[in-house]
């Protein structure tokens, strides 16, 4: 019957006038995987690991985004994500890692190494102090600014990592030849670890050259980009 | 660096079955210098002691095509995208009417557009009616001072608007006569939503039943559809009048096939109230559920066969859905925390476009007779319409025209009071 199958109701019975405009750790941990897969798929574009063909503009971050419309890179990416939503949620893991390695050779072309900083585990829990009864009525996150972070605000400082993605063409050496990728993760060593995911060296660029681009940050976490590339001399 | 890991693995992890368990470990006896020396090779090669660097094991997809990174920079950078995606939709509204007092409740449905190009607005207690040919506003009715109007809806030939109030009654007015024609009370609570199937006339109420009424006739419930343990905040007849689709506060969706009182389907998808839902013009068992504030997604679903199609993750709560007539393409209206509409292609489920209007949350919307205009109200009392569809390969000719303006006119404010 339906009602076993109802959500837990959000409980609170005083209502509170809410002046927070911060996001909640669930919501901070969305912002943060959405992040990533915006940019595990600007990265892919921008150094071709997939044809252009392969990509579609979507508007996000107040940019146009391009995103793989190629359903098995599409379900790639999904079963990473699905994962790595989990475990950011859990604060399990401290940093993301995109390879890009040569198909032929294996060696790492290219690193892009997102590190996560969580401020508090128990911080930041929106509550919805309304009764089940009018849910859609309440406001889960108040519009009242206050030197908490707003959305807009984490919308822009994301909108300008990406825009230092996208420019990083200007300094990235250009891959000869096919390349692949690669998802690395820092998981804690309490992590609930599927069996799609092994034990793995940290694959380094050799002689990298680094480049720390810009951070973000929510009321519950922080996130730093930098890439690591070889110059790009023939061996 | 593998010899680190496995040592600080052994003393937690369960999942690995080839290291000895740790209370047989005696053999292990941590010594704080060699410690000392992990943890500072530990930092020095930049993993925290227990970091195990973990790789997604299946390969990426291979692509099938030649890629040259050189080619892609030497042209200017055009997303791979056709024109027909890329036509332009309205920045401002074709016209803006003032709606005072609207009840900015999101289970309510206070707006309608009726066949013969009249819209219908429940304003706390007062139902508007505005001609768009003509322009002029007449108040229909007021209701008493204890209730409120909670939802309307037009007959399928514009002659009748229902009207739900807040204490339960459903009342049929003659809109050209200006009179009420018939009450149907009973409900024990709120009647927020309606939907009409020729002469039925079917009422969700906030208890969570749904009752069929024959509007011809004096005994005038047919039959009952209770399921939902909360408020029917959604609820739509098929065009064929085979299935009525339901939503409620409980998350649910129900497909109602006619004849039956108990539902054919049950869905428990959606992880927040289901108030928008639409069934597609052009293809018959094809229903758009939209969820709200924690769920945020749209889900497509197959009438005949319960199966779900596909799904939209829209980023805010779904207020309403407006399939378009003219164009294979679906508009979601939004509250928290976009407040905008967004306009989709279906199945590709791209998204054209997005229209922030709004500075508040917009609580219903509406598509004209003709399928050119949507229009939204939202809780900051603006009731504005949207050029979305352009007549393909016509003139282009306002919906809303009408002596008080062309479509050109973009921010004419008339006040309905």
């Amino acid at each position: 019957m339906p009602a076993s199958a109802k959500p837990p109701a959000q409980t609170t019975a005083s209502s509170v006038a809410p002046t927070r405009s911060k996001l909640s750790l669930k919501g901070s941990s969305k912002v943060v995987a959405e992040f990533f897969e915006y940019s595990i798929n600007s990265i892919l574009f921008q150094r071709g690991i997939y044809p252009p063909e392969d990509f579609q503009v979507v508007k996000k971050y107040g940019l146009n985004m391009l995103i793989t419309v190629d359903e098995e890179v599409k379900s790639y990416i999904r079963r990473i994500m699905s994962q790595l939503n989990k475990w950011i949620i859990g604060g399990k893991i401290s940093k993301l890692v995109v390879a890009v390695v040569a198909l032929d050779t294996g060696d790492v072309a290219e690193r892009w190494q997102f590190d996560i900083e969580v401020f508090s585990k128990s911080g930041g829990l929106a509550k919805t102090s309304a009764s089940v009864a009018g849910k859609e009525n309440a406001v889960p996150e108040s519009g009242m600014p206050t030197k908490e972070k707003s959305v807009d605000e984490i919308q822009s400082e994301i909108q300008a990592i990406i825009r230092q993605i996208t420019a990083s063409v200007t300094f990235l050496p250009v891959l000869e030849g096919r390349h692949t990728f690669n998802v690395l993760v820092y998981a804690d060593g309490d992590a609930q670890v599927p069996a799609e995911w092994i034990d793995s060296d940290p694959k380094e660029v050799r002689d990298a050259e680094q480049v720390k681009l810009r951070s973000f940050s929510t009321n519950s976490h922080k996130v730093d980009t930098m890439v690591a590339y070889r110059l790009g001399t023939a061996e | 660096m593998s010899k680190l890991e496995s040592e600080s693995k052994s003393s937690s992890d369960s999942s690995d079955s080839l290291l000895p368990s740790i209370s047989s470990a005696s053999s292990y006896q941590p010594n704080t210098a060699a410690l000392a020396y992990q943890s500072s090779v530990a930092e020095a090669c930049g993993l925290a002691l227990n970091t195990r660097i973990l790789a997604f094991k299946p390969e990426a997809p291979q692509s099938s095509k030649p890629i040259d990174l050189r080619s892609q920079y030497n042209r200017p950078l055009k997303p791979a995208v056709n024109a027909q995606l890329r036509r332009r939709l309205p920045t401002s509204a074709e016209r803006i009417l003032d709606a005072p007092g609207i009840r900015d409740d999101y289970y309510l449905n206070l707006l309608d557009w009726s066949r013969n190009n009249q819209v219908a607005i429940g304003l706390d207690r007062d139902l508007y009616v505005w001609n768009a040919e003509s322009g002029t506003v007449s108040n229909l009715l007021r209701t008493d001072s204890d209730t409120y109007i909670a939802g309307i809806k037009w007959s399928g030939d514009g002659a009748y608007i229902a009207v739900g109030l807040s204490d339960g009654d459903v009342q049929i007015w003659d809109v050209e006569e200006g009179e009420k024609v018939r009450s149907m009370s009973g409900h024990a609570a709120r009647v927020g939503v309606m939907s009409w199937d020729r002469h039925i006339l079917s009422s969700g109420c906030r208890d969570g039943s749904i009752w069929n009424h024959d509007v011809r006739v004096a005994d005038h419930k047919i039959s009952e559809f209770v399921n939902h343990q909360a408020e029917v905040c959604g609820l739509q007849w098929r065009s064929d009048g085979n299935q009525l689709a339901s939503g409620g506060n409980d998350n649910l969706v129900n497909i109602w096939d006619a004849r039956s009182s108990t539902p054919k389907f049950t869905k428990t998808n959606h992880k927040a109230a289901v108030k928008a839902l639409a069934w597609c013009p052009w293809q018959l068992n094809l229903l758009a559920t939209g969820g709200g504030t924690y769920d945020k997604h749209i889900h497509f679903w197959n009438g005949t066969t319960g199966a779900r199609l596909n799904s939209i993750d829209t980023g805010s709560q779904v207020t309403s859905l407006q399939w378009s007539t003219t164009y294979k393409e679906i508009v979601s209206s939004h509250g928290y925390p976009d407040n905008n509409l967004a306009i989709w292609s279906y199945p590709s489920l791209v998204k054209n476009g997005e229209i922030q209007g709004h500075d508040t949350r917009i609580l219903s919307s509406a598509l004209s007779p003709d399928g050119s205009t949507v229009a939204t109200v939202a809780s900051d009392e603006n009731l504005k319409f949207w050029k979305v569809f352009e007549q393909i390969g016509k003139k282009v000719s306002s919906a809303v025209s009408g002596t008080l303006g062309s479509g050109k006119d973009i921010a004419k404010v008339m006040m309905i009071r």
